[in-house]
């Protein structure tokens, strides 16, 4: 079983490796540059104008839709993984099944499709 | 053996597709995605149109669970199992749906008022029925999570249905609540696993009877299963939300939740706790009869209180789980607890769901309420009712009287059968509970009556506006009372339906 | 102790105190936002735990789903929210909180009575036989032959799901 772990030795590597690059660029940054802060360097950039209002802003309720469906497609697609796999195994009937599976979430794609929810108007 | 110890690098033969024992299911579900179709497709349709066609999907799936009334076996390597508690929760819960369509598609609105309730409503209702049907049939603990999975969402989006604020607010709690309770069954589902090594029911029952299996970790999974049922049962202590969903969600809406709910959610009780669970009656019986004893007596004393009428009849459905309990802890050793309890839920459907259609039928009598509830649904909107409205009033009279339990009405001959079941287990202290609270009971009953009857009407009667034309809502009235009168009169042919419900696959 | 149990040791020392770290903060903290960010290195903790658990594909579709989509989602909805509508919660019912405590408190003391009365014991049944030939694998040959059904009924399940969700979106002003 130890192979198991040395398996995700690699992964290990890799993360602490991302986490120290990103501390080092940072850390490096805080202690190289120099600090004199104004008030005009303090405020949210803008692009040259003022900012108005928090930089908290309310987003519309169809970004939540699209995230929605994105939550409803990703789940879908956790199934796909597994049944690629094992797809040769099982030969046809596995096919149908994902055929109805997909089938009846395309059918509620194709209700938020008429529904209008899809359209940026 | 472990399902998956016998996993081989091979694939496991795939399970033989039996179309004929889940014709029913698949009716629902055909008729739910056709009706989603047709909102999308078809934007104009009316409510009658949209009415009409559910109303035919649910015929279809009558008319095939009569043709699947003699078949008795386990299809999809265990998945559904097709038994009396099948075929009787699937006929009472085909008729509540139906009654439940003609309710919603008369709606809130007035004549000439635009509806607030939206069309995806009667979709939705098939849906949350095929969950429910499949509730009550499935014999996997997976399917069965995945089936109240479907009922659930289907009924929360259904209680938030229109945008007043009290409607929005029971939706919430309803989800947030409901989804507290499936991480419960979830995470009893997952220590059953762990300890018996099959979701199976079957297989759970097997491993019950083997000494060797791990008893400790599958009494903590059978505890949590209890809590998650519990909830979605509004048993005590797990009801705290159910009078404001009840009284927050619009009225077809709350009669729907009433009567199907508990009619899919005891089904499953029965089939996992007496069934599969059946050789740990000993450990599970202490917790399921004080359950029982708390629910009864906490929903009738709470009941005595309220003055608002859904309030009430939420309190009272609280009460009615617990004698439901009864049946339940019965079951196990006594196979009339299995009949009695289905007989119960038949009958309590018809009753709750006629006593939401007089609450809705006066709630249209006067202007809307300003208040954020904005149905008309307290005491004093019943005062003189009877002189008003003499048919709404009897037919009040004969749903409270039955949900009383005063022959010879249908609650009468339930209450009856369960606790015979209940004293022929030996639960004799537990059924003297019951009777000292349908005593209880017979008070907040019986005073909506005298409200009705004997009390003048508040204001000027002229204030009062039409209830509009009331078709769907009518028949829908009709038919509930007279059920509710003839099973009363004659209860012998359904409570032979309900022995043949006595022997559970699993 | 094996060398791989010492590295599952090890592992599990990093990261049990980071979730619970990371969850008590998701629950304390005032700002929404940080909040839901704490909640994403709680699920990658999990994600941790089911790899230690030998659970690969669990762990992928914890940061799939969970980390990945689900967060979105609810970032989306806090910044739906807006943080100038914040709705003032007035107790209705006094003694709340301190019931809330009691009864937390009363579920801590039996999941610890629980674990000390041994219920989590017991091996876990045939690991090494569930993952032959690799844990996605074995999940897919057992998912798409002996669980079809409730696979079928799952794509109904998301299905109500997405039409809920379009519902109750669509009706907000």
């Amino acid at each position: 079983m130890t192979t198991y772990f040395q398996a995700y030795g690699t992964f290990a590597a890799l993360l602490v490796l991302s986490i120290a690059f990103v501390a080092v660029a940072f850390g490096a940054n805080r202690l190289l540059r120099p600090n004199r802060p104004t008030p005009g360097k303090l405020t949210t950039y803008e692009s040259g104008m003022d900012p108005v209002g928090t930089t908290w802003s309310q987003t519309q309720i169809r970004y939540y839709v699209f995230a929605f469906l994105f939550v409803i497609f990703d789940v879908e697609s956790v199934f796909l993984f597994p049944w690629a796999l094992v797809f040769a195994d099982i030969g046809v009937a596995a096919f149908w099944e994902m055929v109805v599976f997909i089938g009846v979430l395309a059918i509620g794609l194709l209700y938020a499709f008429k529904k209008g929810v899809l359209r940026w108007a | 053996m472990h399902p998956l110890a016998q996993a081989t690098t091979q694939p496991l033969p795939l399970p033989e597709v039996d179309w004929r024992a889940i014709a029913p299911e698949l009716a629902l579900a055909v008729a739910g995605v056709v009706l989603l179709l047709v909102v999308a497709f078809w934007p104009r349709a009316g409510r009658g149109v949209l009415a009409g066609l559910t109303l035919a999907g649910l015929a279809a799936a009558a008319a095939l669970t009569v043709w699947n009334w003699d078949l008795e076996r386990v299809a999809f390597e265990g998945a559904v199992s097709l038994d009396g508690i099948t075929r009787y929760a699937r006929a009472v819960l085909l008729a509540v749906g139906a009654l439940a369509t003609l309710m919603v598609a008369q709606g809130d609105s007035r004549e000439g008022e635009p509806d607030d309730s939206p069309p995806e409503v009667f979709p939705l209702l098939l849906f949350a029925l095929l969950g429910m049907v499949l509730l009550a049939a499935a014999s996997d603990l997976l399917v069965v999570f995945i089936a109240l999975e479907i009922l659930s969402l289907s009924l929360y989006v259904m209680a938030g249905e229109t945008r007043r604020l009290a409607a929005q607010e029971a939706a919430m709690k309803y989800f947030l609540l409901g989804a507290f309770s499936s991480a419960f069954l979830l995470y009893g589902i997952a220590l059953c696993y762990g300890a018996t090594g099959s979701t199976n029911l079957l297989e759970i029952a097997d491993a019950t009877g083997d000494p060797t299996a791990d008893g400790t970790l599958l009494l903590a999974g059978v505890g949590l299963l209890a809590v998650g049922f519990l909830f979605k049962v509004s048993a005590v202590p797990f009801h705290m939300w159910t009078p404001d969903v009840y009284q927050g969600t619009p009225t077809p809406v709350a009669a729907f939740m009433a009567a199907a709910t508990k009619v899919a959610g005891f089904a499953v009780f029965l089939r996992v706790f007496a069934g599969a669970l059946g050789g740990l009656v000993v450990s599970w019986r202490p917790v399921i009869a004080g359950a029982a004893v708390l629910t009864m007596l906490v929903g009738a004393a709470l009941a005595v209180v309220q003055t608002d009428l859904k309030r009430m009849l939420a309190y009272s459905s609280i009460s009615h789980a617990g004698y439901l309990l009864v049946g339940v802890a019965a079951a196990a050793t006594v196979p009339a607890g299995v009949s009695a309890s289905m007989f119960y839920l038949l009958t309590y459907a018809f009753m709750v769901m006629g006593a939401f259609m007089v609450v809705q039928y006066v709630s249209r009598l006067g202007p809307p309420d300003d208040d954020a509830i904005g149905e008309r649904s307290s005491l004093e909107d019943y005062r003189g009712l009877a002189r008003r409205h003499p048919w709404a009033a009897g037919l009040l009279a004969v749903f409270m009287l039955a949900l009383t339990g005063i022959p010879p009405l249908s609650g009468f001959w339930a209450k009856y059968y369960v606790f015979l079941a209940g004293i022929e287990a030996g639960l004799t202290w537990l059924v003297v509970v019951a009777v000292i609270s349908s005593v209880i009971s017979a008070f907040f009953y019986l005073r909506v009556l005298v409200v009705a009857y004997l009390q003048e009407p508040v204001g000027d009667p002229g204030a009062e506006t039409a209830p509009g034309r009331t078709p769907a809502l009518g028949v829908a009235l009709g038919l509930a009372g007279l059920l509710t009168v003839a099973i009363g009169l004659a209860p012998e042919a359904l409570i032979a339906a309900a022995r043949s419900a006595e022997r559970i696959l699993g | 102790m094996t060398s791989s149990e010492q590295a599952e040791l090890i592992v599990f020392i990093i990261l049990a105190p980071l979730a619970v770290v990371t969850a008590l903060g998701m629950v304390l903290t005032r700002n929404a936002v940080y909040s839901a960010l704490l909640l994403v290195v709680n699920f990658f903790c999990l994600a941790g735990f089911y790899v230690l658990l030998e659970a690969q594909f669990v762990a992928a579709v914890q940061v799939i789903v969970y980390a990945g989509a689900i967060m979105v989602l609810f970032l989306f909805v806090l910044m739906l929210l807006g943080i100038g509508n914040e709705v003032v919660v007035k107790e209705q019912m006094r003694g709340q909180r301190p019931a809330a405590v009691l009864l937390a408190l009363g579920l801590l003391v039996a999941i610890v009575g629980a674990l000390a009365a041994g219920v989590f014991d017991a091996e876990p049944a045939s690991l090494a036989a569930a993952n032959e030939g690799g844990n996605v694998e074995a999940i897919g040959r057992i998912l798409f032959t002996r669980y079809t059904f409730a696979f079928e009924t799952a794509g109904i399940l998301l299905v109500v799901a997405a039409v809920g969700a379009l519902v109750l979106g669509k009706r907000q002003p």
